[in-house]
């Protein structure tokens, strides 16, 4: 896969939060506005950078929810000791501002043209660039097929619900819960293992490409498995998100 | 595995800043063992007094960035090439 | 001009006047924050040494864990802003650790599992100021924090503190350690708030 060509140097620009929409009670998006936004690929992320009015300054990275060509919107989940995260997902308004660098990465991106099938698994707030990446299959009308299988801990966590209730043709959500169901719940109930990948993934002979996302210990786990399983690690991007919340 | 660390995908913008231009998927070359690995599959450790970053297979330190007063301090000596 | 996050601050101090360094806030949490990999040395493996130049002094885990030790509770205060508020530790004296060597040296360089190294003063680990401690809030010391054993120096900030240290080098000079190389403060004071060289 081609890494992408230099864009110049990244400067900070100033973004206003033009909505909000709560995902989970956990988790929000935020749609903002960069009049010299220069577009972005799926699988990108933004380095944002508050100040508070004592001078301040905290930086923070997070995945673009959006597609290519669509407004950019960052999905921010809160994280309990945090600094940046419950002030975005619980005090940021429409109108307020903060500053915006990127789009930054040019490894863990996916487009149409790159081919499949495509494997997407997603950790909990891992699911954010994997959406983005699904979002853009939809609008450039591709037929790559896709699976996301998608870790959380309740379905009361779950990113983007209704629109991963709806995937595109061609698309298969698996869900699992690992730590609740909700009553009648058929799907998966643990943490993703070696048994479910082998049942999620396709063959090996299909040569996938795959894409890992979310807290480190979700993705070297599952990279070691689908490793493991015969998936050549050079067709497998990685994203560690750190610890989270999970 | 330490749940904290991370890869290079998370430094994407202090690379950019430090080496004007997009690193993630440029190549690293450990100094140590030889190691070859993208960027952003590299582990970095932030422990807030400034970016570390690593090999994955010999754990030897490739990269140090740390800012002190508006000003990146950059340490490459533990790679032997980057491309 | 950067534009200003209507709202946004920084974590706020709520502690008593004059009981935390400017700069700080308190935390309740005990953020892990390390440059490198947890190592996992085994016991049978472990030892302390300290090293005059001249011939090396070196304890085996039972043979450390045979020595006298101190319970205490402090405050500890890292560069990275939080402070954390009696905190209780047990551990070995470094005058019991010392007071088995033979030196002259007025400087230490602490050195850890995994490379990480940090300089002292030898007075600023002497007169009941520092301690290798294994025990955290009652209990072994988790990895993640510096188990087995960490050097304890709480009047220093928290760098100061190497996880997983396994010896010192006796020095006639002070020499930077990791963070010191790259502008860090060679002392680290936090009530003068030292956290750069030049401070």
């Amino acid at each position: 896969m081609a890494g992408t060509a230099v864009r110049g140097r990244l400067t900070w620009q100033t973004a206003t939060v033009g909505s909000v929409s709560d995902e989970t009670p956990t988790v929000r998006t935020l749609r903002l506005e960069a009049p010299d936004w220069p577009g972005h690929r799926a699988g990108q992320h933004v380095d944002i950078r508050l100040t508070g009015d004592d001078g301040y300054q905290a930086e923070r990275a997070y995945s673009i929810a959006s597609a290519p060509g669509e407004p950019l919107a960052i999905t921010v989940e809160r994280l309990d000791d945090g600094e940046v995260s419950p002030y975005l997902t619980e005090d940021v308004q429409p109108g307020d501002q903060f500053e915006v660098r990127g789009p930054i990465g040019g490894y863990f991106i996916w487009e149409p043209g790159f081919g499949g099938p495509l494997l997407l698994a997603a950790g909990g707030s891992g699911v954010v660039p994997l959406r983005a990446m699904l979002r853009e299959r939809s609008r450039a009308g591709s037929s790559v097929p896709a699976r996301l299988l998608y870790s959380s801990r309740s379905w009361d966590d779950v990113i983007y619900r209704t629109e991963l209730d709806f995937p595109s043709d061609g698309v298969r959500v698996i869900h699992t819960l690992t730590r609740s169901q909700p009553p009648m719940w058929e799907g998966y109930a643990r943490r993703v293992d070696k048994q479910m990948l082998a049942e999620v993934a396709w063959p090996v002979a299909d040569m996938p490409l795959t894409y890992v996302c979310g807290p480190t210990s979700f993705v070297e786990s599952v990279a070691t498995i689908l490793v493991g399983l015969g998936y050549p690690a050079g067709r497998i991007r990685t994203e560690r998100f750190g610890a989270t919340g999970q | 595995m330490d749940d904290n660390t991370l890869d290079g995908n998370a430094i994407g913008g202090l690379l950019a800043e430090v080496f004007g231009a997009e690193m993630t998927t440029a190549v690293s070359t450990c100094g140590s063992c030889g190691a070859v690995t993208l960027v952003a599959e590299l582990a970095v450790y932030r422990p807030g007094l400034g970016t570390v970053v690593r090999c994955r297979s010999c754990d030897s330190v490739l990269m140090v960035f740390v800012s002190l007063h508006g000003t990146t301090c950059t340490d490459l000596m533990g790679l032997a090439s980057l491309s | 001009m950067s534009p200003i996050s209507r709202g946004f601050h920084r974590k706020r101090v709520e502690a008593p006047a004059g009981r935390v360094p400017p700069g700080q806030y308190v935390t309740k949490d005990f953020p892990v924050l390390s440059a490198g990999p947890t190592p996992h040395t085994p016991l049978s493996k472990w030892t302390f040494s300290i090293d005059n130049g001249r011939e090396p002094k070196s304890w085996t885990w039972e043979e450390f864990r045979a020595l006298p030790t101190e319970t205490l509770t402090t405050d500890i205060h890292c560069v990275t802003r939080w402070s954390k508020l009696d905190t209780a530790w047990e551990g070995v004296s470094l005058d019991v650790l010392l007071g088995a060597v033979d030196y002259s040296a007025q400087y230490v360089l602490a050195f850890s599992d995994g490379g990480y190294t940090t300089n002292l003063p030898v007075a600023d680990l002497l007169g009941g100021k520092a301690w290798v401690a294994f025990n955290f809030g009652g209990a072994p010391l988790g990895a993640e924090h510096g188990g087995p054993a960490r050097l304890l120096v709480p009047h220093l900030y928290f760098w100061k503190s190497a996880k997983w240290v396994r010896g010192l080098e006796l020095r006639d000079t002070d020499e930077p350690g990791f963070w010191e190389m790259y502008g860090y403060h060679m002392y680290g004071d936090p009530w003068r708030e030292q956290r750069y060289a030049g401070d």
